[in-house]
């Protein structure tokens, strides 16, 4: 009896220890490995705080801790370009990623309802068109618009990154639908039985019980709008109009002489907003990508 | 006594009659209440979408240019430039496809391996997953490609820990063997969001099929050839759809690192540069929209390729279950 007591002691204590040993070497490999892939990112933020010369200097230009931190690379990049600072590079940007993201989630959000709950007719061939629209490589639908955009005179606006947006997006319209077929209809039927109509049942039942999605919507269209290249790029060649991704790419250009600590320091300042969502909003982010599978273009 | 009185048909008619309008006016107000909901999404499907696309089409057999305002329908003569005498536009689809045939396998593959790596419930695991996620966020943005570029080239970090392994440094953006690389590794780089939905998946397999597994004597990897693989296709294929479409339309990435120009030797010319270079620098429009409808009929037929094959390698729970 004693001996089998033993025994099982012995068992169990190797397990533990085994188990252990595999607890530790699982977080070393996955901080180590996480390590590899915060690594261009760190890298980048250290650059920015290093003196412009020591980035890439054979001895320091791995090293993520700068042997002197210095602001110097922000001031000089905050500066910009043809006497236009960053600050208006910003403005720019944010003026774009908050309307636009104000306006494609309330126009999702209306456009999903009635899909979702409203019968009307055409309602599944129009529903059908949307869900091609999801697919759509907007390469398709940029030339022409240009072409009419130009004719208006509305090159060099905001108006040709914002009006097509009027319509909400396929990508959230699809995550709000998911959201929305969640909800129990008694819920609307209930209401519509103490006499709300179908903007009431919208307004006062339907929105308070989805913001969550429309949340986890405004902050994958803050992301998509923000980091916008290719729409800015076509709209805006005045530099005043400028969103912070034209004007890195500018400020970037290898064939012109570049000041790097600047351009890191930028690119970081860059990348702020998008962090402060992450770490403020991380549930909601999570809860997109399941519901639809949003992923970053 | 069965006669009804006039007066009696009379309202009887008009009951039917109004019943008969009250029900259309009921219809009619549910169409409006719809029609209501969706309107905005209407005008802007109508006017920045269809109408666009079939513009579109009709660009495509000319010869517009914004700049010289010329518009001559020129029949098929934009497809025959493309396929008989643009070898750039053959150097383009072959970025394009060398691209997303390795990169989109590449960037699913380690999403998953990812996932099966994280899922469990550790300490730090919640801290973990955000961690590697944290890059995907931000990867498409015209920052981080100016990063890489930097990182990549002569004097950065991938040469200093390549060179005493005795690998020569050189700038990975000016060597065409190389430079296609750069942008696969950045986007398998940003293998956050398939990590994520392959992550949901996993955690939906029912445990028992594992331990019935292990009762059979299965080892890791048929556990994972015969239970995960199998379970998970259905958001495989989820993700393939998806990442092939990003991966036909890739811009950000290669514009930055080749400075806008596909360089060297049109290696990361990718599709969607090329078309931005012929619409909106030499401003042929009615070429580049002949080249958007080009890319549309491919993915369309990749799409159409991934749907048709998917009844072969999908396994829905339903049909098992059943």
């Amino acid at each position: 009896m004693s001996a089998i007591s033993v025994s099982r002691a012995a068992g169990s204590r190797t397990g533990i220890h085994s188990d252990s040993s595999r607890t530790i070497i699982y977080h070393g490999f996955v901080i180590a490995f996480g390590f590899v892939m915060l690594y261009p990112l760190l890298w980048m933020v250290a650059s920015s705080l290093k003196p412009a010369d020591r980035i890439f200097s054979t001895g320091d230009v791995l090293s993520l801790i700068p042997g002197r931190v210095t602001f110097e690379n922000y001031l000089q990049g905050w500066a910009g370009f043809g006497g236009i600072s960053f600050l208006t590079f910003f403005q720019n940007s944010l003026i774009y990623a908050v309307l636009g993201t104000i306006l494609v989630v309330c126009a999702s959000t209306l456009t999903a309802y009635g899909f979702a709950r409203l019968r009307f007719v055409g309602q599944r061939m129009w529903f059908t068109f949307m869900l091609v629209t999801l697919m759509l490589p907007i390469q398709i639908t940029v030339i022409p618009e240009y072409i009419v955009f130009s004719k208006l005179g509305l090159l060099n606006s905001f108006w040709p990154l914002l009006l097509p947006r009027v319509g909400g997006q396929a990508f959230f319209i699809f995550m709000i639908m998911q959201f929305i077929r969640g909800i129990p209809r008694e819920l609307d039927d209930a209401a519509a039985i103490d006499g709300c109509n179908e903007f009431g049942i919208f307004w006062r039942i339907m929105v308070p019980l989805i913001s969550p999605a429309l949340v986890t919507a405004a902050i994958f269209s803050f992301y998509f709008t923000w980091g916008d290249f290719l729409t800015p790029l076509i709209y805006l060649n005045d530099p005043h109009l400028y969103t912070v991704s034209v004007a890195l790419r500018t400020f970037a250009d290898p064939s012109t002489v570049t000041n790097w600590g600047a351009i890191f320091a930028m690119g970081t300042l860059a990348l702020i907003p998008v962090f402060v969502v992450f770490v403020f909003f991380q549930r909601y982010l999570i809860e997109g990508v399941h519901t639809a599978g949003l992923s970053g273009r | 006594m069965s006669r009804a009185s006039p007066l009696e048909l009379r309202v009887g008619a008009t009951t039917a009659v109004s019943a008969q309008v009250s029900a259309r006016r009921r219809a009619l107000r549910r169409n409006l209440t719809g029609y209501a909901f969706i309107a905005p999404w209407l005008f802007a499907f109508l006017s920045f979408t269809f109408l666009p696309i079939a513009a579109s089409a009709f660009l495509a057999f000319t010869d517009y240019n914004v700049l010289s305002q010329s518009l001559h329908w020129v029949g098929l003569d934009n497809f025959d430039r493309m396929l008989f005498r643009d070898p750039r536009f053959w150097r383009a689809v072959r970025a394009t496809f060398f691209y997303a045939l390795i990169a989109v396998p590449l960037k699913l593959a380690f999403a998953l391996a990812l996932a099966m790596l994280l899922n469990n419930t550790r300490r730090l695991i919640t801290s973990y997953r955000a961690a590697y996620y944290a890059p995907s966020i931000v990867g498409a943005s015209v920052a981080v490609a100016v990063v890489w570029r930097e990182m990549f080239g002569r004097g950065g970090p991938v040469n200093a820990v390549l060179e005493p392994l005795g690998i020569t440094a050189k700038a990975w953006s000016g060597d065409p063997a190389t430079a296609p690389w750069m942008i696969i590794l950045l986007a398998v780089w940003e293998f956050g969001s398939p990590m994520l939905i392959f992550l949901a998946g996993l955690k939906q397999i029912p445990h028992e099929f594992y331990e019935a597994a292990a009762l059979d004597g299965a080892g890791a990897w048929q556990k994972f050839l015969r239970i995960t693989v199998p379970m998970l296709t259905p958001l495989i294929f989820f993700n393939l759809v998806l990442q092939m479409i990003f991966g036909f339309t890739v811009f950000t990435s290669a514009f930055i690192i080749s400075g806008g120009s596909g360089a060297p030797l049109d290696s990361v010319l990718l599709y969607s540069l090329y078309l931005y270079q012929t619409g909106f620098k030499d401003f042929q429009m009615g070429y580049a929209a002949s080249m958007a409808w080009a890319l549309l009929l491919v993915v369309g037929a990749f799409t159409a390729l991934i749907f048709r094959s998917s009844s072969y390698w999908v396994h829905y729970e339903a049909d098992t279950a059943r």
